[in-house]
């Protein structure tokens, strides 16, 4: 049993959020809080460190409930603007997913395929209240006679809306690039030839789950910033690996853990859930999503002041590797060194090309800080850890 | 795909209608109009938006010239929606210019037109569809 100089409780840190009286800083100001504090009274002193990112999040998605029509029916089948959503659920429930493409989409018949529109698209439609088209269909059942149904709705007409991600907020991911002589239209964005950019998406320093290497605060029940509203860790997410190199200070060197979230969509703004068209490759969604971890002893605080410079990733190649699945590293580089805007790949200078949002992953942290200095947002502690 | 807005002033004696269904039948263009004035005896213009494959654009529009039509490129400009742009800086792996570029440490993503060479590159690239084409002076050919 590690025993701690500072020690503290998700009840007490609580009782000051709730008092208006909790110290709050975001994980970009709690590095130089550290460096100047040392661990223990930078402990002692601040309660909460405050994270966010915001980039696409390929598994995201919506249950929802389209409400009962007369004649009843039990939907098999179910479209939003022509999106089609899974219908093998209950009667008038549904799971509308992030990259279901349109069903007239050409896709990648001419490659690189455009993408215009699919359920990252519908989700933020719905978020932002504009009409959609629904239309369902079934065979048809004695109990459950209609077997079609089209109507134009907004959120506000469906009496449920959640959603529910199996796998966001990777800890940790890979540097993308081409060694191959094709330009290559990836999930990692576009990739020139002849290792012509570097591609990354994370938030660094401010990424939640690279605030807490080890899950030691964030588990199931751990109350989070989701696409504008509080929403929370239900499950740990899928391909979660905690078992991975890591550097001294705990960080994960390669694609690690996931969660898997939940929250009321309909409490969701458009502001932070945005339809994406990745050229080549498909639609998604880019979620905010911010997580508090509460400053418990020294050691959290020293998760929390992380930054560029010690998080580590892998190159990887996706113009021949990837596909065959070979996760060969072309080298090892920090976070700080992608931020420079330029990476040295066997003596050649590249150009690095961020896909996630700085600026939104930092408006994101500010907003949870100032709502848990309001009293707004309160800590969840887990019920149980992954 | 390729795709261009054109300008086209039709002399007097060419019938507007006729000439540019022709770029669909015979070159298997497909067009969009933006704007027109027309009429059987005075001159008149088309803002027309033209799209097919590059060799059948340049087919068409040395047809239209064969048929006393004037063509001109509309001016275009790229545009930044910034309500929609999200910082997230995918634009820049293709632009070729510089035109766009990220403003270190903030991380944000800086647009500057004066660099811009109209590559059109960005447009499908921006996963959030923040960047677009617009022609510089529709409004006022429009009237
Ligand atoms: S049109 Fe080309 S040059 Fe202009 S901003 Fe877009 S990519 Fe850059
Ligand atoms: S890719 Fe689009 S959203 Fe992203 S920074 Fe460029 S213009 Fe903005």
């Amino acid at each position: 049993m590690t025993s701690y100089k500072i020690n503290k409780t998700y009840g007490e840190i609580n009782d000051k959020i709730k008092k208006g009286d909790a110290v709050v800083v975001t994980a970009e100001e709690i590095i130089d809080i550290v460096k100047e504090q040392g661990p223990v009274t930078a402990a002692e002193n601040v309660d909460v460190v405050t994270t966010g990112t915001f980039a696409p999040m390929c598994s995201s998605g919506v249950f929802i409930n389209i409400g009962q029509f007369k004649p009843v029916i039990r939907t098999t089948k179910t479209w939003f603007n022509n999106v089609p959503a899974y219908s093998g659920v209950a009667a008038v429930d549904c799971f509308l997913g992030a990259t279901a493409t349109s069903e007239d989409d050409p896709l990648n018949k001419l490659h690189p395929g455009e993408f215009n529109y699919g359920g990252g698209h519908v989700i933020h439609d719905l978020v932002a209240g504009k009409k959609i088209n629904l239309r369902a269909e079934s065979y048809g059942t004695d109990c459950y006679p209609n077997r079609r149904i089209e109507k134009t709705i907004t959120i506000n007409d469906l009496p449920q809306a959640v959603m529910c991600n199996p796998r966001n907020g990777y800890q940790n991911y890979n540097c993308a690039i081409n060694r191959s002589d094709k330009i290559k239209y990836t999930y990692m964005g576009t990739l020139k030839p002849g290792i012509g950019n570097a591609n990354y998406s994370t938030s660094g320093q401010l990424s939640p789950l690279l605030n807490d290497p080890f899950f030691k605060t964030i588990g199931i029940g751990t109350r989070i910033f989701l696409g504008g509203a509080q929403g929370y860790v239900t499950w740990s997410g899928t391909q979660c690996k905690k078992d991975v190199q890591r550097s001294l200070n705990g960080v994960p060197l390669t694609p690690a853990g996931t969660i898997f979230v939940m929250g009321n969509l309909k409490e969701m703004s458009p502001e932070w859930l945005v339809g994406q068209s990745i050229r080549g490759y498909g639609v998604s969604l880019s979620v905010g999503l911010g997580i508090p971890i509460p400053i418990l002893n020294e050691e959290m605080v020293k998760y929390t002041a992380i930054s560029d410079d010690e998080i580590f990733t892998q190159i990887i190649d996706y113009g021949y590797d990837y596909q065959q699945g070979i996760s060969k590293s072309y080298g090892q580089v920090s976070y700080a060194e992608l931020k420079s805007g330029f990476i040295t790949i066997k003596g050649e200078k590249i150009q690095t090309v961020p896909l996630s949002s700085m600026i939104k992953a930092r408006k994101i942290a500010d907003l949870l800080k100032s709502s848990i200095k309001r009293g707004k947002f309160l800590l969840g502690e887990p019920q149980q850890m992954f | 795909m390729y795709s261009k807005i054109l300008i086209l002033y039709f002399p007097p004696v060419v019938a507007q209608n006729a000439v540019v269904c022709y770029l669909t039948k015979k070159f298997d263009l497909i067009f969009n109009i933006l704007g027109a004035r027309v009429s059987n005896k005075k001159d008149g213009y088309m803002v027309l938006e033209l799209r097919g494959t590059k060799s059948n654009y340049q087919k068409g529009v040395s047809f239209l010239k064969d048929q006393g039509v004037r063509v001109s490129t509309a001016e275009q400009e790229i545009w930044r929606d910034m309500e929609k742009c999200t910082h997230c800086g995918a634009c820049t792996a293709v632009c070729p210019t510089g035109a766009l570029s990220i403003k270190r440490p903030e991380m944000e993503v800086i647009f500057d037109q004066e660099k811009c060479s109209v590559c059109e590159l960005c447009i499908f690239t921006c996963p959030t569809r923040a960047m677009g084409l617009y022609s510089k002076n529709t409004d006022e050919m429009m009237v």
